[in-house]
């Protein structure tokens, strides 16, 4: 029996409002330990709000400021999730992720991938991550840590899960769009990323923990709807759309062994295949940076052999 | 409210057929949209620090339908309706406009613009502050001078009042520009702004604006009979559908012809678009300081310390 109660505080940040939203986390987190949490999971940006811009410098906490360890001794005895507009020492900015626990930082994931695309304009105020790995904690397993756009990359949870993560967290702020009647809830959002997250529980065999925001920020309206879902991919709670609540839900890591065992899928995972085939497509992405279809056939540069895709042709190493 | 996924092209009315006309496609789930909307009205008052709205009211469904959610926002009680009737206005227009004030029970304002108008173009052969030649000034000319009339009292009516501007535009008049800049399209914020005129009816539909005003032809109402499908050469729900397959979901002009649409639909849409484009952003300021509003010093309008006091 491993028995481990979630917190999910589908919270509203206010737009750079550093001190308000410190305040909140305490509230919540006051509350998560009343009702039993070990592991309480805040929305990305939840201490600054999402739509900063040139506001992110302003708000902007190095790893080891007072206010986050402050925000870590009020978890003591729990694990929680926070997220944060981070500053490093050479003054990059990142939207990170921290795990506190026992009264310290633990662990900060930066973000990995930036959207700017569409409504999307992060790249333009922020550095992005370049390190993805699990992390040990006290809830007695691995948790693999990323934030919103990482989860639309494949090799995230898939690196988490082989890094030995046993629950996959993301912190989100989804901006809710795409209003059809014909998707699920009538948010093209929402689908997408019910589908993904169920998807990633099943295929990683582990606990997925999506912890979105609600409330708004300028003209976008975030729409909450976290959800834990099992390793077999099957939902074991979902929150309401747009309703700001801290949710308790109550999970069994015993299910993991048990899913594990009865689908082994990541003890077939190949990572050794992956990592190869990996290194030969990085090879041939550069010939393929040369635009084949604008030059004349003759003036082509000649391609190494090792590039040619036949079944006998040699590894490249 | 029941969050009814399914398209609800109106409730059967007993004689008239259906309430109005829905593209399958533009189909979109009332409840989460009116969840949205309302929220963002409530979120943008009280953010700037304010619980007070107001709009002026044509007796249109647009105009309508942000009362509707303007007062389940805030309470009906902090939404001022402002009637704004030209001479020339219908009296359908007022009478239903009175109509969703005493549905809703909100206070409302009259206003007759007509002095305001016929002080500037002058009436009766007396020529107004506009000059002698502007007796001869066209319809459009005055009917965009009506447009900013209205912009003018909603303006300064909100002071005493204590409330923002709520904009009632819709995404196809804004694509297709058939707007007054600086006149209807003026606002605080806009909850509307990014449903197609048939999305309008279907919430319309959904929270309970008479039938009779989500029946009726749309119009402008700058000149006696107009109407928006006759000046705009389409019906709203062709041109939705096809504003919808051309922006929202980047279909070529090969594709669109493939699809059914006619040619010449296609360019004149495509032409009514790009040449409004201006109605749709703020003006450019020349760039000359190492910082500039809009281009390299982005702020949110919502950043702390932005809330009236």
């Amino acid at each position: 029996m491993q028995p481990l109660r979630i917190a999910l505080a589908q919270m509203a940040p206010r737009l750079g409002v550093l001190a308000d939203n410190l305040e909140r986390h305490h509230g919540t987190l006051a509350e998560a330990r009343a009702g039993g949490a070990g592991l309480v999971v805040f929305p990305e940006l939840g201490l600054t709000g999402y739509q900063l811009q040139d506001l992110a410098a302003e708000v902007a906490m190095k790893a080891d400021d007072p206010r986050l360890i402050e925000l870590a001794a009020a978890s003591a005895g729990m694990s929680a999730v926070v997220s944060f507009v981070e500053a490093s020492s050479d003054h990059r900015l990142f939207i990170s992720a921290a795990l506190l626990e026992e009264g310290e930082v633990r662990f900060v994931h930066r973000k990995l991938f930036l959207p700017t695309y569409g409504l999307f304009d992060e790249r333009r105020f922020f550095a992005a991550g370049d390190r993805l790995r699990a992390v040990g904690s006290r809830t007695g397993v691995r948790l693999g840590i990323a934030v919103c756009e990482d989860f639309w990359h494949l090799a995230v949870p898939e690196t988490l899960a082989l890094d030995g993560a046993q629950i996959l967290i993301n912190v989100s702020s989804s901006p809710g769009r795409d209003l059809a009647a014909i998707h699920e809830v009538g948010l093209g959002t929402a689908a997408s990323w019910r589908t993904l997250m169920r998807t990633y529980a099943q295929l990683t065999t582990s606990f997925v923990v999506f912890c979105n925001r609600v409330g708004l920020d300028e003209t976008v309206s975030f729409w909450g709807g976290s959800e834990v879902i099992g390793p077999g991919g099957e939902p074991v709670f979902t929150a309401p759309l747009f309703d700001e609540g801290l949710y308790f839900v109550d999970i069994e890591l015993g299910d993991v062994r048990r899913e594990r065992i009865g689908l082994p899928l990541l003890r077939d995972e190949r990572p050794e295949l992956h990592l190869r085939e990996l290194r030969r497509i990085l090879a041939e992405r550069t010939e393929m940076a040369i635009d084949e279809a604008s030059e004349p056939p003759n003036v082509r540069p000649a391609r190494p052999t090792g590039a040619v895709s036949t079944p006998d042709a040699p590894e490249k190493d | 409210m029941a969050g009814s996924a399914a398209p609800e092209p109106g409730g059967t009315g007993d004689t008239a057929g259906p309430l109005f006309e829905l593209p399958p496609e533009l189909a979109i789930d009332t409840g989460v949209a009116r969840r949205v909307m309302v929220g963002f009205i409530r979120n943008q008052l009280a953010q700037a620090g304010f619980n007070r709205a107001l709009l002026g009211l044509s007796g249109g469904i647009d105009s309508a339908l942000v009362a509707f959610l303007a007062a389940e926002a805030v309470g009906p009680e902090n939404v001022l309706c402002v009637l704004m009737p030209y001479r020339t206005s219908s009296t359908e227009s007022v009478e239903h406009a009175r109509l969703v004030v005493d549905r809703l029970g909100c206070p409302s304002d009259l206003v007759d613009i007509s002095s305001i108008v016929d002080g500037y173009f002058g009436r009766n052969g007396e020529a107004g502050a506009g000059g002698a030649t502007a007796g001869d000034a066209s319809q459009l000319r005055r009917g965009n001078f009506m447009a900013r009339a209205r912009m003018c009292v909603l303006y300064d009516r909100s002071v005493p009042w204590g409330g923002l501007v709520v904009g009632t535009g819709n995404k196809t008049e804004s694509l297709i520009g058939y707007s007054t800049l600086f006149g209807d399209s003026a606002s605080a914020f806009n909850p509307i702004g990014d449903l197609y005129k048939s999305q309008v009816r279907q919430v319309a539909a959904a929270v309970g604006v008479p039938e009779e005003i989500i029946r009726k032809a749309p119009s402008a109402d700058l000149w006696p009979g107009q109407t928006d499908e006759v000046e705009a050469g389409f019906t709203y729900p062709e041109l939705d559908r096809l504003l919808f397959w051309m922006i929202d979901k980047r279909r070529t002009d090969e594709e669109l012809l493939a699809m059914g649409f006619p040619g010449a639909a296609i360019a004149r849409v495509k032409r009514l678009v790009a040449v409004s484009e201006f109605k749709r952003q703020v003006p450019p300021v020349a760039k000359l300081g190492p910082r500039t509003t809009g281009v390299d010093y982005l702020y949110p309008r919502r950043r702390p310390g932005s809330a009236r006091p």
